[in-house]
């Protein structure tokens, strides 16, 4: 047995070993699941409207109820979810292929006038947060799902040009680089060699985050009207929905929040659950 | 010591231009034409003509920006389309809401994400810290808008012990008005009350794991003189970056906020002119909130070089 | 009363044995040298004395301060005890004070908690410690921040705190090596006054024989959480009981075989000319550009085949710049870089990359010189970057199987990752990766440093027998004069970015003449003067 995989194998183990991850896992990926399921398959048309069964509380038929339309709300979530982690992950991806290039060039050239640009271009886009983003898009382009991936993507460059940045930098006053420059190595090759696959997990741990940080982000703009559009059900509007019925119909309101709650939550944990199993420190101390 | 805060003035002043410039392009030069942008397509030609003339349209570009920014100075944002009122008299209106809401917010959050912090840092594995960090995972996935329903669900609409929503004004007292702002302010605060307490821990964890640490108490210091005497400062200057943060998302949560308890504060205020396309009062809104969050990380810079004295070397 | 007893210690922390049958006693007024080397547990001898163990440590037997056993103290009595009976000095002094408080305060701290007079009584006694270390009024006020002070002015302010209430024991763990040696001279200097004055008892960790040898009154030998060998300091040297301590002390003043010395050759291997290094400062401010910092002063030497040479010098004093210069890491500001005769770099022009191939570098840092993701073998080949066809196949397996041999190790480790190492394995993979091409010229900086004596000396032997066999040069960069003084036939010494002094190493080491060089001299703490001196 080759060392590699007795590393993965005992990487798997440890995983399998810490609870917050295992369940963070879970539930991410029940949510996951259910967008892709739903491609294929949901209980009802979550866009057919049917009066006549409008503000059904749950039912073995309807298992989360119905809206005050009548569609169904399992159905509408399971779409929902689709939109929303499709959202996150192409915003989240933006801010990753843009942002860790970026971060890395910076680092490369550190002290330089690119350096500063790039790093007095990152606290710019710090002073937009997504929402005023996505205002200033919406305002001039009109609403709509492709809005919200930009607002929340242009937000998180910065993110991660920071992240990998920072940690580049510090890598690059180690031995080891200084070892690859006297084996006559650039700055692109040595980023590319020894820089990134050294910020990897840190990065995913970001990306982890950021992702339901995204999540959040792509249901308040959905919730205000910047978001995905009707007939398209999405779980931030469907909150805007429910608020005027709150009163009538909690389970309107109920369902769709225990959604984000539940996935963000998983997210997090997931997150939180991969940074102690990269961190060697942490894992010793286990 | 003067030589960091010339140095913090003038990136101050940069980014100001810079995101003067970005909202300018976006929102005058990326529409084409914002006169007809507003008025649609059916536009009266006569409206469209005199539009333009308010806007300065027929005036090359640098000079339009440079009139814009020169009445902005002056706090003259230019007069709403749709309100046909000057758009500072809306939002000097407005601002009355939603800053104090930003600011309870920052407050609460603060007040509970520091004892609950440090208690979690200090008894590190306890009972204490379990349950803290659990809370504190769960309120960061808690979407504040739909907390901020529930707490009316609850609060308002089960035990009436808070109206649902609307604001009296500060005309009537300042019990009522703060009373209104109340469950906003708890929506907001604690989501962020969770990151900021999350980031406390970890940045007193990482304090008292230092060297000096070991000092102090080879020095006779008890634990928790330790801590207090000598980790507490040091943990604060990380989680300052953390509250200057915060007071941008607060900011613009907050306009998310107003929409769920009809507070007429910024955020109705911006919506209302997004559906009416009214660009003037868009840009003064967007502008004046970029403004707020970076002149409060001016301010958390000027917090920095106070809490740590290694920033104001150039002293002598 | 003896200011220290300790008897039968035992220490496991998370059920791991730490310490064993530790028997230690000092009496006021007196040295006691620990000397271990890492893992031996002498700092957790020092922690168990604190009481400022690491969570889940558990230990017995007895430890008495000043004639009181520490097993019947509370947590609050030994927080009354730690700072008043027992000061502590640390081995970091960069980290080891708080950074946003000033040093009066932090003085004045140990007294305040323990005596409850003003704030004012007790900067007044802050200011007489600082005065007593060495830290005058007129140029330490006591508003100044640990941030305004130099290294050794550091380690001089914790010593400050440590003695503020003149308790009886004193503890210093590696109190000097993270200074220069002159800086630890004067350090050194200092605690043996306050013990010979105030009547404390000393108890000084270190894993430098040398640094105890002409101090401690008694020694104690330290190995894998057992004391070895205890008792007076001469008597411990001169009938070196023990097997381990012998083999400590050979490794100390370990001097590797060299062949014959190398013979001048019309071309130097390497031929550094009148070299130049600024580097751009900060501003001073906004408007106030500051004039750029000339880290290399004009430096001028060369190198023949075969030949070591020893660079000298004490922290910022220029010779790391003058390494990175040489390896063609950074641009010259002016001078030229010649290897074999053909110019590397000279000012304004980067490095040639075929000529790069000539010279390797080993550095001091065994866990941050290689990337703990790429396995060995991929370690060891990345100089093959720099040749135009390299090696493939079988050919590569070759080379690389050579590599690791010449230093000691085999071709199976090739697929090994770095962690599965120690540290002394890891420098032979450094120097595995530098002889792969096959360079004439090794720089090695502060290349020993890192490691135990005994791994040293094993490396030590290894550089000389490769040197020999290969006819290789070495750049010896290191602070240790003792080092240098063993492996090099030539030694040059810089102060401030300039060549001070250079000389044939045993005549300038036996009759230095520059100034600093004396002052360097005098300041390396020596074994064999310290016992050749006669007995007090």
């Amino acid at each position: 047995m080759s060392i590699a995989t007795r590393a993965e194998r005992s990487f798997l183990r440890m995983a399998l070993g810490h609870p917050a991850f295992v369940i963070g896992c879970a539930l991410s990926s029940f949510f996951i699941a259910l967008a892709l399921i739903s491609f294929v398959w949901t209980p009802f048309d979550p866009t057919k409207l049917s009066i006549p069964t409008k503000l059904q509380t749950p039912s073995l038929s309807h298992w989360f109820g119905t809206d005050h339309f009548g569609r169904d709300m399992f159905s509408m979530i399971m779409v929902g979810a689709r939109v929303s982690i499709a959202v996150a992950f192409v915003a989240v991806g933006i801010g990753m292929l843009l942002g860790v290039p970026l971060g890395l060039y910076a680092a490369a050239r550190r002290g330089s006038f690119i350096d500063e640009l790039i790093m007095r271009g990152n606290d710019l886009v710090f002073a937009f947060p997504s929402l005023l983003l996505a205002i200033m898009i919406t305002a001039v382009f009109g609403p709509g799902a492709i809005n919200a991936i930009i607002a929340i993507g242009i937000f998180n460059i910065p993110v991660f040009a920071r992240l990998s940045r920072g940690a580049a930098l510090s890598l690059w006053t180690r031995d080891f680089i200084l070892a690859a420059r006297v084996a006559g190595k650039g700055a692109v090759r040595i980023s590319a060699e020894h820089i990134l696959p050294n910020i990897a997990n840190l990065l995913i741990v970001q990306g982890t985050i950021q992702f339901s940080l995204a999540i959040l982000a792509e249901a308040a703009l959905a919730y205000v009207g910047l978001g995905a559009q009707p007939p398209l059900p999405s779980w931030g509007r469907m909150l805007a929905d429910a608020q005027t019925l709150i009163s009538l119909a909690p389970q309107m309101a109920l369902f769709p929040g225990f959604a984000i709650i539940i996935t963000v939550l998983g997210l997090n944990l997931m997150g939180d659950g991969l940074r102690d199993l990269f961190d060697p420190k942490l894992r010793r101390e286990r | 010591m003067t030589a960091y805060l010339l140095r913090r003035f003038l990136s101050l002043s940069l980014s100001l231009v810079a995101a003067s410039l970005v909202i300018f392009l976006v929102m005058e030069v990326v529409p084409g034409d914002p006169a007809s942008f507003m008025l649609g397509i059916n536009a009266d030609p006569g409206a469209l003509a005199a539009l333009r003339l308010q806007m300065g349209l027929d005036e090359p570009l640098p000079l339009r920006y440079i009139t814009w920014v020169a009445g902005l100075l002056q706090g003259d944002f230019g007069v709403s389309y749709t309100y046909r009122v000057p758009v500072s008299e809306l939002i000097s209106e407005r601002v009355m809401i939603s800053l104090p809401l930003t600011l309870y917010a920052l407050a609460l959050s603060t007040l509970i994400a520091f004892p609950a912090g440090i208690i979690a840092a200090a008894r590190r594995n306890s009972a204490a810290d379990l349950s803290v960090m659990g809370a504190t995972q769960l309120g960061v996935a808690i979407p504040n808008f739909w907390f901020a329903m529930i707490l009316v669900l609850i609060f308002a609409i089960n035990l009436r012990w808070f109206s649902a929503g609307g604001f009296p004004g500060w005309d009537a007292g300042f019990g009522p008005a703060l009373k209104a702002l109340t469950l906003p302010a708890i929506a907001l605060a604690l989501p962020q009350a969770s990151i900021l307490a999350r980031v406390m821990r970890s940045s007193l964890i990482d304090t008292l794991d230092e060297d000096f640490m070991r000092t102090a108490r080879a020095k006779g210091l008890s634990r928790s003189q330790a801590l207090w005497r000598h980790a507490l400062r040091n943990a604060l200057i990380p989680v300052l970056t953390i509250i200057g943060l915060q007071f941008s998302f607060l900011l613009a949560g907050g306009i998310i906020i107003e929409n769920v308890f009809y507070l007429p504060g910024l955020g109705r205020l911006v919506f209302q002119a997004i559906t009416q396309r009214d660009l003037i009062v868009v840009r003064s809104v967007v502008i004046l909130l970029v403004f707020a969050v970076i002149v409060v990380t001016f301010l958390v810079d000027l917090a920095y070089a106070a809490a740590d004295p290694r920033l104001r070397r150039q002293r002598r | 009363m003896s200011a220290l007893s300790i008897s039968n210690l035992k220490l496991d922390i998370h059920g791991h044995t730490v310490l064993h049958d530790i028997d230690l006693t000092l009496d006021p007024g007196k040295i006691l040298g620990v000397v271990g080397e890492s893992g031996s547990g002498k700092s957790m001898t020092a922690l168990s004395v604190m009481q400022l163990l690491p969570r889940g440590s558990n230990w017995s037997g007895e430890i008495r301060v000043g004639g009181v056993s520490l097993s019947g103290l509370d947590e609050k009595a030994l927080c009354q005890m730690r700072g008043r009976d027992v000061g502590m000095i640390f081995q970091e002094p960069m980290t080891a004070l708080n950074p946003v408080h000033t040093i009066g305060d932090q003085v004045a701290e140990t007294v305040r908690v323990h005596t409850g007079v003003s704030r004012r009584e007790a900067l007044a006694v802050a200011r007489d410690m600082l005065n007593r270390v060495g830290l005058p009024e007129d140029r330490f006020p006591l508003d100044r921040y640990p941030h305004d002070l130099s290294g050794g002015q550091r380690q001089r302010v914790v010593i400050a705190q440590a003695i503020a209430l003149r308790p009886k024991l004193l503890i210093a763990d590696e109190p000097t090596t993270a200074l220069d040696v002159t800086t630890q001279a004067q350090i050194l200097d200092l605690l043996t006054g306050l013990v010979r004055e105030e009547d404390m008892g000393l108890m000084l960790i270190t894993h430098d024989l040398a640094v105890v040898a002409g101090l401690a009154d008694t020694i104690a030998i330290m190995k894998q959480g057992e004391v070895v060998e205890a008792g007076p300091t001469r008597e411990i040297f001169r009938e070196m009981r023990h097997p381990y301590t012998r083999a400590l002390f050979s490794a100390s003043a370990h001097v590797p075989d060299r062949g014959r010395k190398p013979e001048p050759s019309a071309v130097p291997v390497l031929s550094v000319d009148n070299v130049v290094r600024d580097y751009q400062q900060p501003r001073r401010n906004l408007f106030v550009k500051r004039p750029p910092f000339r880290a290399v002063d004009r430096v001028g030497f060369e190198i023949h085949h075969g030949e070591n040479v020893g660079l000298v010098g004490e922290s910022g004093c220029g010779k790391s710049t003058l390494a990175r210069a040489i390896l063609a890491l950074d641009a010259l500001q002016g001078g030229e870089i010649r290897l074999n005769g053909h110019v590397v770099s000279s000012a304004g022009e980067g490095p040639h990359p075929e000529l790069r191939a000539r010279m390797q570098v080993v550095f001091q840092d065994p866990y941050g010189s290689f990337n703990p993701r790429h396995r060995v073998r991929r370690l060891v080949t990345e100089p093959f970057h720099l040749i135009k066809s390299p090696p493939t196949g079988k050919e590569l397996d070759r080379r690389i199987d050579r590599a690791l041999t010449e230093v000691g190790l085999s071709f199976s480790d090739a697929d090994k990752y770095i962690h599965e190492f120690s540290g002394g394995q890891r420098q032979r993979i450094a120097i595995a990766r530098a002889l792969i091409i096959e360079p004439a010229l090794i720089v090695l900086d502060e290349a020993v440093s890192a490691l135990d004596v005994s791994i040293r000396a094993q490396i030590l032997d290894l550089l000389a027998e490769l040197s020999d066999r290969l006819d290789l040069s070495y750049l010896f960069i290191s602070h240790d004069l003792s080092v240098v003084r063993a492996i090099t036939d030539r030694v040059l010494v810089m102060k401030d970015g300039r060549i001070v002094e250079e000389g044939e190493t045993e005549n300038l080491f036996r009759n230095p003449q520059h100034p600093y060089t004396q002052a360097l001299v005098a300041a390396t703490p020596s074994l064999q003067a310290a016992l050749a001196a006669p007995a007090e």
